[in-house]
């Protein structure tokens, strides 16, 4: 039995439990949220149930983008807005589940992070001697919203289709303690943007799942590269993230040394000591 | 022209692009959405393989599946050294076939393991570990006597065969599994030593060697 989660604003959210591809009429589908194991099952008429292993009940569930969400508490909001999840000249792909064993904070952190491109994502989002970060923008939105923009890194393929190697720019937004998005110039049509929204399932503290939803542009590319190379791309942080040790986000602004580039990440702690999440991290000494 | 049917994250996959990369030889690559699209259980991938398994080659019309028996064809073929795959060495060969037979029971467990926990695949995943361990146990013991009788490899050669390449890749991944390497020291050095082929190359998950060094 895992730690439950006492934090409201985690409990009253919407997260994701499953891709809609992984669910089947012929078997249940079992997973966890916030510590508490869940069995899902699709019903007649295609109506996904999702039960409580320990006491039996239903929990409150909904599908969007493509995957199956549910609510252990009362929601205090919707599901997070992806409004190019309404431009039909998209591919919205759901870029494939996949479980990671560290908490799911990091695994947020690590998407905010360009500093790792050249070692981890050799070759692709990155390669030596092309490491600095550049200073780039953090601020809080009005929204209560995080976003780093202007973030500009050397890339050697940073995209399928990509031909060459070029400096791309990135905005990043961390929408929700568990959710983030990243914004990249499409490299077809360049005043548009392709949306990659990372969609993580606290599964309990020390394991995740990551849930990427793509929104890409269709001029010149199919959904099944955009899913593959988004796959390709992860598996390679999965080991990383894997080997992070501690497995929770240390909140406490001593507990790891941020250099210049760790920017937006610092604020990202901060952001979520002011939110009171505790779930996932290893809390602030007061 | 060689035609692979491929994915990424797949470890029989990249064993092919492994053996392909150290041979130097031209592919093409038709991407199968193997998960979650599940596009190996496809209508039009199940005619190419009925057992609806990857991978796949097609080269000029010779269609193979099973990982194994790709290599055993690639290195037989294209091999100009002979070296992978040493045709007329009877007692090497034997050797290779019950190593290449090892590979499967890896990818039956450790590979089985990963696929539970990292992509939700319903199966026994204590069993498929224990499974693994058992075999990393066995595969420990045979490399570290092979390191004092001055044996590198997997087989009784100065050089590796495909099937060092057949094992690697399940092992190299075992920890997305929970499958940890920690007891097997002689197991990672051979990882090191497969690293450090000319001509190796990574997959997802799958790191490169930092240059060796005398100690």
């Amino acid at each position: 039995m895992s730690a439950l989660c006492s934090d409201r604003v985690l409990l009253d959210d919407w997260h994701v439990v499953a891709d809609l591809a992984n669910l089947s009429p012929q078997a249940p589908f079992r997973t966890r949220l916030l510590g508490v194991d869940l069995t899902i099952r699709c019903r007649q008429g295609d109506i996904k149930q999702v039960v409580r292993n320990d006491n039996g009940q239903n929990v409150r569930a909904t599908e969007r983008y493509g995957f199956l969400w549910a609510c252990l508490g009362n929601p205090a909001r919707d599901i997070v807005a992806v409004p190019e999840a309404l431009e039909d000249d998209r591919h919205f792909v759901t870029g494939g589940s996949i479980a990671v064993r560290v908490s799911g904070l990091r695994a947020v952190e690590n998407f905010l992070d360009m500093g790792h491109f050249p070692f981890v994502h050799t070759g692709w989002l990155g390669d030596e001697p092309h490491t600095e970060v550049a200073p780039y923008k953090v601020e809080l939105t009005p929204d209560d919203e995080l976003v780093a923009s202007e973030c500009k890194f050397y890339q050697p393929i940073a995209s399928p289709t990509a031909k060459e190697g070029f400096i791309v720019e990135y905005i990043y937004k961390v929408i929700r303690p568990y959710t983030v998005a990243l914004y990249k110039s499409n490299p077809v049509q360049k005043d548009r943007l392709d949306v990659i929204t990372l969609f993580v399932q606290p599964v309990d503290e020390d394991n995740c799942i990551a849930h990427p939803f793509l929104c890409y542009l269709k001029d010149g590319i199919d959904a099944a590269t955009v899913r593959a190379f988004m796959q390709l791309i992860f598996a390679q942080d999965k080991p990383i993230l894997e080997n992070q040790v501690p497995k929770r986000l240390p909140l406490d602004p001593r507990a790891e040394t941020p250099i210049r580039a760790d920017a937006v990440a610092v604020l990202y702690r901060r952001w979520l000591r002011d939110k009171s999440v505790t779930y996932g991290a290893i809390p602030a000494r007061s | 022209m060689i035609t692979l049917y491929d994915y990424e994250l797949s470890g029989n996959c990249y064993k092919i692009r492994l053996l392909m990369s150290i041979l130097g030889l031209d592919y093409t690559v038709v991407p199968v959405d193997f998960y979650p699209g599940r596009e190996h259980k496809s209508d039009w991938f199940l005619a190419i393989n009925p057992l609806g398994q990857l991978p796949v080659i097609d080269d000029d019309g010779l269609v193979l599946r099973d990982a194994q028996a790709i290599l055993v064809y690639l290195a037989a073929k294209y091999d100009a050294g002979n070296s992978w795959y040493p045709r007329e060495n009877a007692d090497l060969l034997g050797e290779i076939g019950q190593w290449m037979a090892f590979a499967d029971s890896i990818t039956a467990t450790a590979s089985a393991a990963r696929l539970h926990d990292a992509l939700f695949y319903d199966l026994d995943a204590e069993a498929a570990r224990a499974g693994a361990h058992r075999l990393f146990r066995i595969l420990d013991e045979h490399l570290w006597f092979g390191e004092q009788e001055g044996r590198d490899w997997l087989c009784s050669a100065a050089h590796p065969t495909v099937a060092d390449i057949a094992c690697f890749p399940y092992v190299m991944l075992s920890e997305e599994g929970g499958i940890s390497r920690q007891d097997y020291p002689a197991i990672r050095r051979w990882c090191d030593r497969v690293k450090r082929i000319k001509g190796f190359t990574v997959m997802s998950g799958v790191f490169p060697a930092g240059p060796a060094k005398a100690a």
